[in-house]
């Protein structure tokens, strides 16, 4: 769908060996502005080492990431958050005994202006509380009645909806989701797939980890299919069935011919 | 706990297509909650009903200004210890060589004021020093090697002790010799009065430094990270806290305020003492666990230890003056424990 | 399995019994020091005392402690380790005085001379000899001197002891100052079931400094009008003498002591403690290795003094203030004599 414009991130020939484990085998990849892309894959695929290199967590033997069409190297998560790139981990990497401001900011806090800031190193909290309260409105989290309550007394949708808004609240350029509704019931699933919509709309790019078919297709622009260490087809999930995509992720079948590399 | 709970526990999201679930809660559950989110709202209660309890059991001796000020003194010096044990415990560790810190501290203050002949101030930095150099070497270990807290400092605990021993040849210096020499040594040991109630430095400095604690712990960004790192290291490390920063910075804040505590108890007991203290790490362990922090980490404050310490110095003046015989009061800490811990895991249970 | 361990420990029986028969061995005499802890100056200067002893006499010493007061694992690693060695004598300053007992006989039954220091095994005889400080007329003299010091002034007494566990060192210092001062200390095993109306109370003090303070310090909150401490040992008494001082009482109260360390003797020379009963590590030490050199050339066991089951290492009271009828010697002297 975005054939015409340029990708906001790109890979090119990605290889990661672990001893004799192929774990990426020359793998490509292209995020285009705006989108949802799927990435599905059957377990040890690689799909979570193609991640894992675009975060910054894998350093891949070979091959080359671009951003905005720039050469990019991460040595750590923390570079790839630098550069505009969040990620919203399966596990959320949140503190629960934290309050939902402070986890929101947690390691790039704002600091109270003047010598109460420079000396004290005191937290301007209600600048912070009112970023994070602007941050969950705009994403329609606010059922939450304190934004100083600690997170462990949301529930697990509740807090991976802090956990997105952290994400959307940062990134400069683009969100990854690892996993987001593998440990939510329906409704809360429901309401994740409406937060990522939510997201878009306002003109990040998502990536999109998911087992989860019925969820991939109900919100992916695209799908990218990793196979064998390798992007073996992006497919259009308006113009194939999941069953299909199924099967092409294990092989059963041949992806279709004009899904290379779009 | 709740069984009178909603028949649909997703009841709360109907008519609000865009919320996500909130449950009701019973009375129960709004002190569970309550005390959730106040960690030092227990301990607090637990002094001023003990307090009370002893006023109307002992009378008069108890309940004055003379001797209330005299359980702030008791405590003070458990008290300073107790606030750097809180830091570590905080983030999931646990010190036990704050005691030998502490007396190894006053040890090295003594000997330099006493035998090498340097100004009392500069004795006083030696000690600083080297008790910050003590927490230093737990937090490499901690942060660097990947050791568990407890057996670094199970291991140090030892070490301290004994090189407190070797290098004071397990020589006592008298008070009176410190007063010709270094009375500066004596600092937190001088006092004040207000009315009948006596303040020494000691005690201005535990509280203080509870202050101190409180504001960084709560309204910096490190007091937020050592937070974190005790909840859940992992996820700290992701949300880019260099963990292992921060916990070499708070096994040194702890070794120097060990530092303090060990100035400080040399005003209190007036000479410098390798035998003194043996119990202390105990004693902030418990002042800790009694002021509602959890073994566990990354849940707990500053004033809760603070008045944890002030529970133990209740209940042994309290209990003495009853005329109870110093067994029972082992007995009665003992218990306090055993509730304090019992009572955390129920709080914790609010996330559940 | 369990007949292999059995055959080894007779075969190490019978190496050890050998070892010890063996007159080709017997030339060099070797022993053990064990202590209650290596880092309290009481055992440090018993342990250099044994030192210099075994030096003189030609006898080669190691030595022992247990980690903490109280430490009984440790004390009975530390025979079972002298065993093995094949020593000829062991000294012992035991922890726990009843349960070191099976290990001690076990040891004697190997041939060993086992000599308690310090303090008496319970029973006494389940040791060879002991050489210690006889702890009940230490506090008796102080309870004496005390009594006179006071002369006619109404007693109010604040009692500083060593632990909750009651251990026998403290119990018999306790009561001996009791006895000497005039109360009925009716069961003489052990504190606080006195009902004298002179007597405060009791606390604990863990025999060191901050204890002191804070044992002080609540029984002056009980009672103010204290105007005699009896404290276990000097570090106890100095921290008491802090809790007077603080309160501005230091000059009206008088505190007996029981040590002789040359802090302690110090701190009676500056008018601290008035009093404190001076015991002699070193020669229990010096006479414990002469024990074990001479039963090991000549078979001989130490004497008992009269009217004891042990051996009195011997006690004198230091005070700058002398009185009437109690023997006593100044501090000056007493720097002399004195440990630590």
């Amino acid at each position: 769908m975005n054939s015409n414009t340029q990708p906001i991130l790109t890979a090119r020939g990605l290889t990661k060996n672990y001893g004799r484990v192929t774990a990426l085998d020359n793998a490509d990849f292209d995020l285009y502005p705006g989108e949802v892309l799927a990435v599905i894959g059957d377990n040890g695929a690689g799909k979570s080492t193609l991640i894992k290199a675009i975060s910054g967590a894998v350093i891949p033997d070979s091959g080359e990431i671009r951003l905005n069409g720039k050469p990019v190297q991460f040595a750590s998560p923390m570079k790839a958050r630098d550069a505009g790139i969040e990620t919203v981990y399966q596990t959320l990497a949140l503190s629960p005994a934290l309050s939902i401001a402070d986890n929101m900011f947690l390691g790039r806090e704002i600091r109270r202006s003047g010598i109460l800031g420079s000396v004290f190193r005191m937290l301007d909290r209600p600048r912070m509380e009112r970023f994070a309260k602007d941050k969950l409105s705009e994403l329609g989290i606010l059922t939450i009645q304190n934004i100083g309550q600690a997170v462990e007394t949301l529930s697990g949708g509740q807090r991976q909806g802090v956990a997105v808004a952290r994400a959307a609240a940062f990134a400069a350029k683009l969100i990854i989701m690892d996993e987001p509704t593998a440990a939510l019931g329906v409704k809360e699933s429901g309401r994740v797939l409406e937060l990522i919509r939510d997201v878009q709309k306002r003109g990040l790019p998502i990536v999109l980890i998911s087992h989860n078919m019925p969820h991939v297709f109900e919100v992916a622009d695209r799908v990218h299919i990793h196979r064998l260490g390798r992007r073996i087809a992006v497919v259009d999930p308006k113009s194939i069935s999941p069953s299909d995509a199924v099967a092409i992720m294990t092989g059963a079948q041949e992806p279709p011919r004009d899904s290379a590399a779009a | 706990m709740n069984d009178t709970a909603d028949p649909d526990d997703d009841s709360g999201a109907t008519g609000q297509p865009s919320s996500f679930d909130v449950r009701r809660r019973t009375p129960v559950q709004h002190i569970q909650h309550f005390l959730h989110g106040n960690p030092a709202a227990v301990p607090v209660i637990v002094v001023i009903a003990s307090l009370i309890f002893f006023a109307i059991a002992v009378g008069s001796k108890f309940y004055s200004a003379f001797a209330l000020t005299l359980i702030l003194q008791q405590v003070a010096i458990t008290g300073i210890v107790s606030a750097g044990e809180t830091l570590i415990i905080l983030t999931a560790g646990i010190d036990l060589s704050v005691g030998a810190i502490m007396v190894l501290s006053s040890v090295v203050m003594g000997q330099f004021a006493m035998h090498y002949g340097v100004p009392g101030y500069i004795a006083v930095l030696a000690g600083l020093t080297a008790g910050a150099g003590c927490g230093l070497i737990n937090g490499l270990l901690v942060s660097l090697v990947k050791l568990p807290p407890f057996i670094v400092t199970l291991g140090s605990w030892s070490v301290f002790g004994a090189a407190t021993y070797i290098y004071s040849g397990n020589e006592t210096v008298r008070s009176q010799d410190i007063d010709h020499v270094a009375p500066i040594l004596h600092f937190f040991g001088e006092s004040f009065r207000v009315g009948n109630a006596v303040f020494t430095y000691g005690v201005i400095l535990m509280v203080v430094l509870s202050g101190v604690l409180w504001f960084a712990l709560n309204h910096t960004a490190w007091g937020r990270h050592v937070y974190a790192v005790g909840d859940d290291k992992d996820a700290a490390l992701l949300s880019g806290i260099h963990t292992g920063r921060v916990l070499v910075s708070v096994y040194v804040v702890t070794g120097l305020i060990c530092g303090l505590a060990g100035w400080a108890l040399i005003g209190r007991i007036g000479s410098v003492s390798p035998q003194a203290g043996q119990l202390e790490n105990i004693n902030a362990i418990t002042a800790v666990v009694i002021g509602g922090t959890s073994l566990f980490g990354g849940r707990g404050s500053i004033l809760g230890t603070l008045f944890g310490a002030l529970i133990v110095g209740v209940f042994s003046l309290g209990l003495r003056l009853l005329g109870t015989d110093p067994q029972w009061t082992q007995l009665t800490v003992g218990a306090l424990i055993i509730i304090a811990v019992t009572t955390d895991q129920w709080i914790r249970k609010v996330s559940a | 399995m369990r007949h292999i361990v059995l055959r080894s420990s007779i075969l190490c029986a019978a190496v050890g019994g050998a070892l010890m028969a063996s007159p080709a061995f017997a030339k060099d005499v070797s022993a053990c020091l064990i202590t209650k802890t290596d880092n309290n100056p009481y055992f440090v200067k018993m342990r250099e005392g044994a030192l210099q002893q075994a030096k003189k006499l030609n006898v080669s010493l190691k030595t022992y402690a247990g980690k903490y007061d109280g430490d009984n694992q440790s004390q009975v690693d530390a025979i079972e380790t002298c065993m093995a060695d094949g020593v000829n004598g062991i000294l012992i300053t035991a922890s726990n005085t009843s349960a070191i007992v099976p290990t001690v006989e076990k040891a004697r039954k190997a041939g060993i001379m086992v000599i308690a220091l310090d303090t008496t095994l319970q029973p006494t005889n389940a040791a060879d000899a002991t050489f210690a400080t006889d702890n009940f007329q230490a506090g008796k003299l102080d309870g004496e001197w005390a009594r006179k010091r006071l002369g006619d002034k109404k007693a109010h007494i604040a009692f500083l002891d060593l632990a909750t566990s009651q251990p026998s060192v403290g119990v018999q210092r306790d009561q001996g100052f009791m006895k000497g001062f005039g109360i009925d200390i009716k069961d003489p095993h052990k504190w606080g079931d006195e009902s004298d109306p002179r007597i405060v109370g009791h606390d604990v003090t863990g025999g060191a400094e901050d204890g002191g303070r804070k044992a002080m310090e609540n029984l002056l909150q009980q009672n103010p009008s204290i105007n005699l401490v009896y404290a276990i040992n000097e570090p106890a008494a100095a921290g008491a003498y802090q809790a007077l001082k603080s309160v501005g009482m230091e000059k009206q109260v008088t505190i007996v002591a029981i040590d002789g360390s040359c802090d302690g003797v110090k701190n009676v020379r500056d008018g601290v403690i008035g009093a404190t009963a001076q015991q002699y590590p070193l020669i229990m030490a010096s006479k414990g290795i002469q024990a074990i050199k001479t039963f090991a050339e000549t078979g001989k066991k130490p004497q008992t003094s009269p009217g004891l089951d042990f051996t009195n290492t011997g006690v004198n009271l230091i005070t700058d203030h002398p009185v009437k009828g109690v023997p006593s010697i100044d501090s000056k002297a007493g720097l002399k004599k004195c440990w630590g």
